[in-house]
């Protein structure tokens, strides 16, 4: 689960990492209020949403950049007044963008340098790790390719957590000096704390800057969480905006469904992840293009199956569905139940390939025969795939 | 014959009185699975189905019943936990088929089993277990599409690894040993890691490995099948059409922002090894038995 860059700075400030001061809203009133918390002079007026590259994003009707530097409070309050309610578009957003419903008022602070600071975990070796490196305020990968050796990387063990020497050595390797490895180092403490008692996947701070007076402050920050754990922090729970979902996926997650919504055609309703995966390969290698990922899971119901079929037919862009079923524990003919309920409930005017296998198949092919929905039977993946996109192209 | 699991398998079941640990435990039993106990804290002494005894803890079903192979079938707040209790309780072999445990506590419990000198090896979490058809099953495959023979099969999905050995049974070749590793990003067992067991089998004659977008655990399997492996493989990526950043229903599978993890990256690894590529699910079996001739 991913979170906006006010809440996360909102929790690296509890945790003792210094934040400019800053105010969030939602509305007209609040951005009032928020602006006349700062003082009438420089403010940062930045757009929330759940992607990167909006200093560098355009909004839909032609306004430029998603972070604005403005001079004054009426300044603030014209780009607020351009960026609310508005679509952006960047680089991560895809060409729909995302609409702007929050936006965060800050003080500007003038900088020095700027760092990058992060904490991940790292799926090869089974702990986190710090990457910080000299080259803030760009893209890391882009730091990565070309200057490798700017990247600084150091692993904290899992049961002996994070040691003062580590801290020191990330603040030496970085350059600093004096009071600042002090600062540094309750930083790096205070957000390792928070990647670990928060259950966070990242914690990544960019930049991580120095201003003239000495002091170092976190002026953005991204944070996403283990949606496997989630449930052990209801507080963070809260810090979820189902602006930034997709409506299908909030619908699907409410009936235990794992659905991803993508830009192609043909809906699938699979069960297992890997063959939900590999279901999406097979159409898109017979020239079709799949518009979602749907695992209906190891033990679905009818109500399940109906669910699936009415959050698949929701999206206006699907005009074929096929069903591609692998019965293990799950039962061919539960999933056959559970085909011809959705069919009476919701109408389904796209063309249907069902393919079943696996455990009661010839009692789930029997139900559909006798149910008189309109369906075609395939009898393998390759037969199920060629026929969905076959009829999905002829159609079109 | 096979690797980790067979015919002398003494079997613990960690939740065995819960609904899900109860309706598998039933199939593995019809299968053929030795359940010497289960364990659930607190019904320690009572008789679970009227057929296998209950323990309170781990240790106590090692010592009174011999157990050997543990399975764990609880939620996944406690699954970590059980795990470390099978490891303290030093049964050599594993099986977490809990999904959604938390990746904090799966990094502990791989500091546990690295560097401790564990005697035990996990397979696992989030996946479908392990079968040694004709001998013992355990998880929540379905027994019946399997058949005994010389064919190894790893897997980081479940019903995909069904597809597969379904493929390899109507075709008439059965499988040694079946082993789902899992989809998450933290696991006990690599691809390497059963590649190599499978390689070392003296009745395993070809192996087919089955993989996802994610992480680097397919490039390394590659490496040593490179260097090591004699016998046939066959292998399969699910993935390739899946945008980057989004995970794709396992925690594992995703490809991140920077391309790490590609099905592409993926299947030149298995080119580069020499391992028979399957570029549509469909064709798993016929891949292998491209470069696999049994003498049957």
């Amino acid at each position: 689960m991913n979170i906006h860059e006010y809440q996360a700075k909102r929790l690296l400030k509890e945790y003792g990492v210094p934040v400019p001061r800053g105010y969030a809203a939602q509305n007209s009133k609040e951005v009032e209020t928020a602006i006349s918390h700062l003082g009438d002079e420089k403010i940062v007026v930045k757009a929330q949403i759940h992607a990167g590259g909006r200093g560098k994003g355009t909004f839909t009707d032609g306004y430029k950049g998603g972070v604005k530097v403005t001079e004054n409070r009426a300044a603030a309050l014209d780009a607020a007044n351009h960026m609310l309610d508005n679509t952006l578009v960047t680089n991560q957003t895809g060409p729909a963008g995302r609409k702007v419903q929050t936006l965060y008022f800050t003080e500007a602070c003038e900088i020095v340098h700027e760092y990058y600071l992060a904490i991940v975990l790292d799926r090869e070796t089974a702990q986190s790790v710090i990457i910080a490196s000299t080259e803030g305020g760009m893209d890391i990968e882009d730091v990565a390719e070309k200057t490798p050796e700017k990247i600084i990387r150091v692993p904290i063990s899992p049961t002996m957590g994070l040691r003062h020497h580590q801290c020191r050595r990330v603040a030496f390797a970085l350059g600093f000096e004096g009071d600042q490895v002090k600062q540094f180092a309750r930083i790096l403490t205070g957000v390792y704390k928070m990647f670990w008692e928060k259950n966070a996947m990242l914690v990544e701070i960019n930049p991580l800057v120095t201003t003239p007076t000495g002091s170092i402050e976190a002026l953005d920050a991204k944070v996403s969480f283990d949606d496997n754990a989630i449930f052990q922090h209801p507080d963070i729970q809260q810090l979820r905006d189902l602006n930034e979902e997709d409506a299908k996926e909030i619908e699907a997650s409410k009936h235990n469904l794992s659905y991803i919504a993508l830009d192609g055609n043909i809906a699938c309703m699979v069960n297992g992840a890997g063959l939900a995966m590999a279901t999406m390969d097979i159409i898109q290698s017979f020239g079709g293009s799949p518009a979602n990922f749907l695992d209906v899971g190891g033990g679905a119901n009818e109500d399940q199956v109906t669910a699936a079929f009415k959050i698949i037919l929701s999206d206006p862009n699907v005009k074929g569905i096929l069903v591609n079923i692998f019965g293990g524990i799950m039962k061919c003919d539960v999933i056959a139940r559970g085909i011809v309920a959705a069919a009476k409930n919701v109408e389904i005017t796209v063309p249907l390939v069902v393919r079943l296998e696996g455990t009661n198949v010839e009692a789930g092919k029997q139900i559909l025969r006798d149910s008189g929905v309109a369906l075609t039977p395939a009898d393998n993946l390759v037969q199920a795939a060629e026929l969905i996109v076959g009829q999905v192209n002829s159609a079109s | 014959m096979s690797i980790l699991v067979n015919k002398d398998t003494r079997l613990v079941v960690q939740g065995i009185t819960g609904k899900t640990g109860t309706f598998h435990t039933l199939q593995c039993i019809e299968y053929g699975t030795n359940v010497v106990a289960g364990v659930t804290p607190g019904k320690g002494g009572q008789m679970w189905e009227g057929k296998v005894p209950v323990c309170n803890t781990v240790a106590e079903a090692v010592k009174e019943y011999g157990a050997n192979v543990s399975v764990i079938y609880v939620p996944p707040a406690f699954a970590a936990d059980s795990i470390l209790e099978a490891i303290e309780a030093e049964i050599p072999l594993v099986i977490c088929i809990t999904e959604g445990v938390p990746v904090r506590d799966m990094a502990e419990v791989r500091r546990r089993l690295y560097f401790h000198n564990t005697k035990t090896r996990l397979i696992g979490p989030n996946c479908p277990g392990i079968i040694t058809p004709g001998e013992c099953k355990i998880g929540i495959m379905p027994g019946y599409i399997h058949k005994p023979g010389r064919v190894g099969v790893v897997s980081r999905s479940g019903t995909l690894t069904y597809e597969a050995v379904w493929q390899l049974t109507q075709r008439g070749h059965g499988q040694s040993t079946c082993i789902g590793i899992g989809g998450d990003p933290i696991n006990g067992t690599s691809q390497l890691d059963a590649v190599r067991m499978l390689n070392e089998d003296p009745n395993t004659d070809a192996i087919i490995m089955i993989g996802e977008i994610g992480g680097s655990a397919e490039e390394e399997a590659c490496a040593y099948i490179k260097q090591h492996v004699k016998k046939p493989v066959a292998g399969f990526i699910a993935g390739a059409s899946a945008p980057k950043g989004r995970t794709m229903g396992h925690a594992g599978a995703i490809v991140s922002a920077n391309g790490a993890g590609t099905a592409e990256a993926k299947f030149a690894a298995m080119e580069d090894a020499g391992v028979s590529i399957a570029r549509n699910p469909s064709e798993i079996a016929d891949a292998l038995l491209k470069i696999y001739k049994p003498n049957t």
